[in-house]
């Protein structure tokens, strides 16, 4: 094994290195970051074999460009519907291909979501802290955000031809509303406010990034003005500004907060809700407590038989040919 | 010892003292926490004290609310809440010049000379009540009610880490460059990221406070030592 390195050509705002996360720091007014959409991310890795927290490169809208200076690596891309060239070819994302020296690698925005993931076979080289390479955005500290002129440097690659292709996209994502778990400060707002809430339709606004998610819609008015001290704030939290302007929180949140919060999004809806654009309209739906933790068990399970799947390698070119014969019954002359 | 629950999403429990501020409600979140942390119920994953309140996250695979809240209510009980026995830590501070631009404005404000600012301040009371914002960013409570000033109107952009600032009753050393409304009245050395893998931040939420006053020539050893 060897190490293939990259040089990036351009990188668009938001590009960053992104890995599991650092849980377990938000005492200190630290989110865990990570990624944006994290069943894509670990698809992502999946496809590939590797670990599933394994650190990989988040593309945002901005969009990415590298060229290969050095050696050869099986590399994968999930996520959104970007646009992939790969050496002057057209690839859909969701798939799996080696890119070699002198080749160049663009992943830009497609017609659907907001975070591709590009995985590495191999090491990729960044700075960690705490532990984590994950880019804390709004400070920069972890593996940081790519620019223009960095060198990438994977160790360790390797080439897997058993690993190329299309990978299956997850079929059990719903495309209802996003659900949330009302509260903790919904009884302090006008019962009016928490009805339009759950029934009106909101749009992505493009005051959006890793921190958070401004939406346009009703005006979610408070029985009175409230000042709550400052409490813990959750990736999900829909916090309300004094205007009755909702706002809801990722990766990079603030720890801590004093703007009451209507509702929570549910662990397993922010990747989704994540991936929606500006402009994009959506409702949201409210689940008890307990149905939001079946639902979330629910959709575990079958997250981990679906990365189980895709982690299968599915053999080199001349492999898949001998089975496909002997599914079929018939041979290809 | 009284606390209210609150689900928060799928995956956390908010465990609240009182709906305001007050040093009690504070005391109760800083001994809970620390039953917690000696203590955990299974599934958790961490717990997050703030002014009021403390949230408890957790594996929703592994536990669930209810049962996060037995365990809490277990441990509630018999929960002494007297004044907490924070670490005491030190900070160093230097007052000097452009590391302290507010310093007048303070001053004025408060009808005091700038010396009886600093001395004011450096004779705080101070804890550490939650930290938020940003990383590191650890909220202090406890400036003197002689220099205590509200936030300005407008917030100034990019004042440089390691800024002491107050505002009200409230204190912190600032860890990134930011705009901050609050006013600034000195410059520490001492780094709250600490930069040490097995400590990496200075503070713990129920930690004690005192400042310690440097001059300028001081904060430059400090702060050529933190930089080795």
């Amino acid at each position: 094994m060897s190490d293939a390195t990259f040089s990036v050509q351009f990188a668009g705002p938001l590009v960053t290195v992104q890995d599991g996360g650092r849980p377990g720091n938000m005492r200190f007014g630290v989110a865990a970051s990570g990624a944006m959409d994290p069943l894509a991310f670990a698809a992502a890795n999946a496809a590939l074999g590797n670990a599933p927290d394994v650190a990989a490169i988040e593309v945002s809208l901005g969009g990415l460009v590298l060229h290969c200076t050095g050696g050869a690596v099986t590399i994968a891309l999930t996520g959104g519907d970007f646009i992939v060239n790969h050496a002057d070819q057209k690839r859909t994302s969701w798939t799996t291909l080696t890119v070699r020296k002198g080749e160049k690698l663009s992943i830009r925005a497609g017609k659907a979501g907001s975070w591709a993931y590009l995985a590495f076979c191999g090491a990729l080289q960044t700075e960690d802290w705490l532990n984590s390479q994950a880019t804390h955005a709004p400070s920069g500290f972890g593996g940081g955000a790519l620019h223009s002129g960095q060198t990438l440097k994977i160790a360790d690659a390797e080439l897997r031809d058993d690993r190329l292709g299309d990978i299956d996209r997850p079929d059990f994502i719903s495309d209802g509303p996003i659900r949330v778990v009302t509260g903790p400060q919904d009884q302090h707002f006008a019962s009016e406010a928490l009805t339009r809430f759950l029934s009106d339709p909101f749009q992505v606004t493009d005051a959006y990034d890793r921190m958070g998610m401004r939406l346009k819609g009703p005006e979610l008015h408070l029985n009175d003005a409230l000042s709550i001290p400052s409490e813990p704030i959750i990736r999900g939290s829909v916090q309300v500004s004094g205007d009755g302007v909702p706002t809801v929180l990722f990766a990079d949140h603030q720890t801590t907060g004093g703007y009451p919060k209507i509702a929570s999004v549910i662990s397993i809806d922010t990747g989704r809700l994540a991936q929606f654009r500006a402009g994009r309209m959506f409702g949201f739906s409210a689940l008890t407590s307990g149905t939001a933790i079946e639902e979330v068990r629910r959709f575990t399970a079958r997250k981990k038989r679906y990365l189980a799947k895709i982690a299968v390698a599915r053999g080199t070119l001349e492999q898949r040919l001998m089975s496909e014969n002997l599914i079929h019954g018939c041979i290809y002359e | 010892m009284h606390a209210d629950f609150k689900a928060v999403a799928d995956h956390a429990l908010l465990v609240i003292f009182a709906d305001s501020i007050s040093p009690e409600a504070h005391a109760a979140v800083v001994a809970l926490d620390k039953v917690m942390a000696a203590n955990p119920p299974d599934g958790v994953i961490e717990t997050v004290p703030a002014l009021v309140n403390l949230l408890v996250s957790f594996d929703p695979v592994a536990t669930d609310h209810d049962a996060i809240e037995t365990a809490v209510r277990n441990r509630l009980k018999g929960l002494q809440t007297g004044r907490v026995a924070g670490v005491q830590r030190s900070v160093q501070i230097c007052y000097e010049g452009e590391f302290a631009p507010d310093l007048d404005a303070v001053a004025r404000a408060t009808g005091l000379s700038t010396d009886a600012v600093i001395n004011a301040h450096l004779a705080g009371d101070f804890q550490v009540l939650m930290y938020g914002f940003s990383p590191g960013y650890a909220y202090l409570s406890g400036v003197s009610g002689h220099i205590q000033v509200p936030r300005k109107p407008a917030p100034v952009r990019d004042v440089p880490a390691g800024s002491v600032v107050i505002a009200g009753p409230q204190c912190l050393v600032t860890t990134l460059t930011m705009p901050t409304g609050w006013s600034i009245i000195g410059r520490s050395p001492t780094r709250i990221l600490t930069g040490d893998p097995s400590h990496p931040f200075l503070f713990d939420v129920g930690d004690r406070v005192t400042f310690e006053r440097i001059d300028l020539a001081g904060f430059m050893r400090l702060s050529k030592q933190g930089d080795t």
